[in-house]
């Protein structure tokens, strides 16, 4: 067993535009950083059979989902000449409208910040034991599945 | 040998369970899954997906006294 020390990157509730915004802050003083790229995934309020989504109740197996994010992490530094790679998911409920998840990729040129920010995003919707409950207007739900 | 088994989303709820301890004497996780269809009948129309100790596993891996188990519905991260 490694005894490397999980970070954790599940955050309770949504992702707010000012943790955004301090985190393209902190990045300011690497100056060897020429490009950054975003992902920000949103809670869409999709119609199902005539019920409106109003908000996704986000859970996961934590301690394996830490693991793959951080496997993610690692492969995309393996991958592509990153400078910075920063992942966060929001756990609990999350309304239409707000942020589930920052995906934040840094390098020299864009090239590498583009292609790693879509790598980690697509290893993220196919790997990553995070589950979702699509809560309705009426209080009731159906679980979500990627496609 | 006791297995510690986790249920997750759709699963935790169609069992109504999030977490048990099993003591079976079963060898693979398809022995797992078998009796744990018999426990659960609403399992077997449900997607799910095994992970050992945190990684995803095959129905032909080999389980131990003391693993942790646990029952991964569809993903849906993002």
């Amino acid at each position: 067993m490694s005894e490397k020390k999980i970070k954790n990157f599940l955050v309770e509730g949504p992702i707010t535009p000012e943790k955004i915004a301090t985190s393209i802050a902190h990045h300011q003083v690497k100056t060897n950083i020429g490009a950054h790229d975003i992902f920000l995934g949103q809670v869409r309020a999709d119609q199902i059979e005539g019920k409106e989504v109003i908000a996704i109740d986000y859970s996961a197996y934590a301690e394996m989902a830490n693991k793959v994010f951080d496997e993610i992490r690692e492969a995309a530094f393996d991958k592509y000449d990153l400078t910075c790679a920063h992942i966060y998911h929001s756990i609990g409920v999350v309304k239409v409208g707000e942020l589930c998840l920052f995906v934040f990729t840094s390098s020299k040129h864009r090239a590498m910040a583009f292609d790693a920010c879509r790598y980690i995003t697509e290893e993220i919707k196919a790997k990553a034991p995070v589950f979702g409950k699509e809560v309705f207007e009426n209080s009731s739900f159906q679980w979500k599945s990627n496609q | 040998m006791i297995l510690r088994l986790k249920y997750f989303g759709m699963i935790a709820e169609a069992i109504a369970k999030e977490e048990e301890n099993v003591e079976i004497q079963h060898r693979t996780i398809a022995d797992l899954d078998g009796l744990l269809k018999r426990k659960y009948p609403q399992l077997v129309t449900l997607e799910y997906q095994f992970a050992l100790n945190q990684t995803l596993a095959g129905m032909d891996e080999i389980i131990k006294d003391g693993d942790e188990i646990a029952l991964l519905p569809p993903f849906a991260g993002g």
